[in-house]
């Protein structure tokens, strides 16, 4: 992991060479690095990272979301990033709203992202722009709602029973 | 497997068969005829409830298309519903053939959140479990996938062996399998007498039983003649792809997070990664029977080396305290009731924690918010991720290969759905 200098550094790189305002904040908690980005400068600062660095990051590990309910905004992007040749890792994220949950696609990058960002659309409903397969991945294509935001209620799945099949809704579809 | 559809496109008709046709067979040149085929979800090649949406020109793979969440049962968001020490026995469930391994990747992750230091015994009970349930569920994984290519005997040596496994899981906690052994800051027992003489003579044992298996299928020439030469893709399309584990050794790259980043003093312990060369069928199956061979010398010198000392934390706000005490005193008595009525709390923040399954990278991703529930557990479980490979393993190949690169990657559905 980059220390918390080296992180500013990494942050300091990426403000001068992709945006002056890419990088929304860096945290650095319990020895792993963190760097928060601006939704929309996702793709670019990724891609800055992932070759024209000069530390490069050229593997994406693991992309998950989150939701930090209460907070706002409430939906979060990571992004694990993996240097095999200095066996570091760098975590970058990106937060967006409910209202807007809207992230420039990374397949391009990095293809591994594929499934993993239809994982993360599935669960959390963010929206992958240009993604070349945006559907649901483990929930029912025809399923309504994002199941992993903490709003949505735990048992909030109906559950058949004989006693209940014909007060449940689509049971003989 | 269930011919479905059957979509017939001749070159010679004028107008093309539209609407009806799938988007991949559209953009190959309509020489002979495609067709689709659906293998799966119930089959017995697909290693769970695996869905393989194929594109044939004959008897040749042109696409092939993965579609999962069969089993998907929601085990993180009732993670998120329960109190640290009760979610082990969830993400146990998920990857159900290495359940130590998730639940190694869970206490880790929860571990650096508290930051709490796992006493050193603990950490080599973890390494020999560990390392265990590797030849496990390596020995499931050589049972099922020589059973796909045709062989029905080695099943029955590999369960032979793997029951023995399950027995010493069933010894040290009480469970064959999701055994629940590992806590947050250690295990949640020492080992009973006589453990370490049983481990000792399995590993005796089991290093003939690998000869044995080895040469059963190394000389066999249709077992060399399904997997030679099949399913290769190359070291930087795996890199890109995310593929870690045995799959990516096998192309040579000698990735491995034991030997990358040591956890739990993997450092002691002195072992090697073992390699293949091109990335073949054949060299996965090479690179996973040498890892039998080095899990077992791991596992050997962890029972050497065990250093004595308290097997889990002695910090009363996190492990229980010892059953004795509550007898006497009345501190342990209340920290007993807490931590079985409240469970402990964590700080909030949020850590990512990577091991090296026997699948690749296991990495879990823990979010606290202070209370006494994880407010998010994620598992990037390397089947999920693997599993992507399937169609650059497939394409032009005949379909009797993809059912060989399914096998030798090793998908575990419970994983990939979770």
């Amino acid at each position: 992991m980059p220390d918390a200098t080296g992180l500013e550094l990494i942050a300091q790189r990426v403000r001068e060479q992709v945006a002056e305002d890419a990088v929304a904040d860096t945290i650095y908690h319990r020895g792993q690095a963190t760097i928060e980005v601006a939704p929309t400068s996702v793709h670019e600062v990724l891609d800055y990272l992932r070759d024209r660095d000069d530390e490069p990051w050229p593997y994406l590990m693991s992309l998950h979301g989150v939701d930090y309910l209460p907070d706002e905004p409430r939906l979060a992007v990571h992004y694990q990033l993996l240097s095999m040749e200095r066996l570091d890792r760098l975590n970058v994220r990106a937060r967006v709203g409910v209202d807007e949950p809207k992230l420039p696609t990374v397949v391009d990058l990095f293809p591994t992202a594929d499934h993993q960002e239809r994982e993360v659309f599935d669960m959390f409903g963010v929206v992958f722009e240009g993604h070349p397969d945006l559907r649901r991945i483990l929930m029912p294509e025809d399923y309504e709602g994002f199941p992993q935001r903490r709003d949505f209620p735990m048992g909030g799945e109906p559950v058949l029973f004989t006693y209940n099949e014909h007060e449940l809704p689509r049971w003989y579809d | 497997m269930t011919d479905r559809a059957g979509e017939v496109i001749h070159s010679e008709l004028e107008e093309p068969i539209t609407g009806t046709r799938l988007t991949p067979a559209e953009q190959l040149e309509p020489e002979t005829e495609l067709f689709t085929v659906n293998i799966g979800p119930q089959h017995p090649a697909t290693h769970g409830v695996l869905r393989l949406f194929c594109t044939l020109e004959g008897e040749v793979v042109r696409d092939v298309k993965p579609l999962v969440g069969y089993v998907h049962t929601g085990i993180e968001k009732s993670c998120e519903d329960h109190q640290y020490w009760k979610t082990i026995t969830f993400v146990e469930r998920m990857d159900y053939l290495s359940y130590y391994f998730n639940a190694m990747a869970f206490c880790m992750a929860v571990e650096r959140l508290l930051e709490e230091e796992v006493p050193p015994r603990a950490q080599y009970l973890r390494v020999a479990h560990l390392e265990l349930n590797r030849i496990a569920s390596h020995l499931f994984w050589l049972g099922t996938a020589i059973l796909d290519i045709g062989a029905i005997s080695p099943i029955f040596y590999a369960l032979r062996d793997r029951e023995r496994v399950l027995d010493l899981f069933e010894m040290s906690g009480g469970q064959r399998m999701h055994t629940r052994y590992f806590q947050v800051g250690g295990v949640i027992e020492d080992i009973p007498p006589g453990w370490e003489g049983e481990v000792r003579k399995f590993c005796k044992e089991f290093e003939t039983r690998i000869d044995q298996i080895e040469d059963l299928l190394d000389q066999n020439e249709i077992f060399l003649q399904r997997t030679r030469n099949t399913g290769i893709v190359s070291e930087e399309r795996l890199l890109a792809l995310g593929v870690t584990g045995p799959l990516l050794r096998a192309t040579g790259n000698p990735w491995d997070l034991r030997k990358a980043t040591p956890y739990s003093s993997y450092d002691h312990f002195d072992f090697k990664v073992p390699v293949g060369t091109i990335g073949d069928n054949y060299d996965r199956f090479r690179v996973r029977i040498q890892e039998f061979r080095e899990s077992l010398k791991i596992i050997e010198q962890a029972l050497d080396g065990m250093p004595e000392g308290p097997w889990i934390t002695t910090n009363r706000k996190v492990a229980l305290p010892p059953r004795h005490e509550l007898a006497t005193s009345m501190e342990a008595l209340i920290h007993h009731f807490k931590l079985v009525t409240e469970g402990f709390r964590v700080p909030p923040g949020e850590a990512y924690a990577a091991i090296e399954s026997p699948r690749g990278e296991l990495g879990c991703y823990v979010l606290a918010d202070g209370s006494a529930k994880p407010a998010r557990v994620h598992m990037r479980d390397p089947s999920f991720v693997n599993l992507q490979a399937v169609p650059d393993m497939a394409r032009g190949e005949l379909i009797a290969d993809l059912i060989t690169s399914v096998a030798f990657l090793d998908p575990i559905l419970g994983g990939i759905d979770r």
